[in-house]
């Protein structure tokens, strides 16, 4: 289960519901990752844009992993704007037991980090300024700078 | 014609090119200095796939992406 978000995600109401989704499914464990905008550096807040058909496939992929140990994943993220000790993030995984879910929440929000189509700005002064050095160029990036 | 989108922080209007594969557009997007930095670290994905090498042919009403650096979360 994917859920994408305008602005700030409603983190109580989130994890509850997930919690009562699952509650009768016989998963021994959850285990949810909850990502909040810290203050730093002066920021105001952070700012994301998404490109969903992307986000989908590559959440797919991981779904159908977590469902080959029995276990599976839902993510929140947001759109937009989100204001500092607000979130912006939060992964779950569900698991008959605890060990495939913390392994899991591990290398999904890893993968997360490195792979899923997201682009982050902090907010300055009412201005987006994209997280460059903080961001992670995507596997096989780089090919169409090659010289013909 | 292609689509070509440039997605997250690549400040730059979809173009729409008549060429038949990915090394066609290198060539065409290496003539433009602005998009310089990006190709070196941008990923590329042909109607919502990625792909790893610029060896595809291209066909009328292809979409092509190009994703900069990502930071979800």
């Amino acid at each position: 289960m994917l859920e994408l978000y305008n602005g700030a995600l409603d983190v109580p109401e989130i994890l509850a519901r997930w919690y009562k989704e699952e509650a009768q499914s016989n998963y021994g464990a959850y285990i949810p990752f909850v990502g909040t905008v810290r203050s730093e550096d002066g920021i105001d807040g952070l700012s994301f844009d998404i490109y969903e058909p992307i986000l989908e496939s590559w959440f797919a992929l991981w779904q159908q992993k977590a469902q080959e140990r029995g276990a599976i994943i839902k993510m929140a993220h947001s759109r937009g704007d989100v204001m500092l000790h607000e979130s912006s993030y939060i992964a779950a995984v569900f698991s008959p037991k605890r060990r495939v879910a913390l392994e899991f929440i591990d290398k999904f929000v890893e993968d997360f980090k490195a792979s899923a189509p997201i682009w982050k700005y902090d907010l300055i002064d009412g201005k987006r300024v994209y997280a460059k050095d903080r961001s992670t160029a995507i596997e096989g990036s780089g090919i169409l700078g090659e010289k013909q | 014609m292609v689509r070509v989108e440039f997605l997250g922080p690549i400040q730059k209007e979809p173009m729409e090119l008549d060429i038949n594969n990915l090394q066609e557009l290198a060539v065409v997007l290496q003539e433009d200095k602005e998009l310089s930095e990006w190709l070196q670290n941008s990923a590329v994905a042909v109607n919502d796939t990625l792909v790893s090498s610029l060896d595809i042919k291209l066909k009328d009403g292809d979409k092509i992406s190009l994703l900069p650096p990502v930071c979800g979360g």
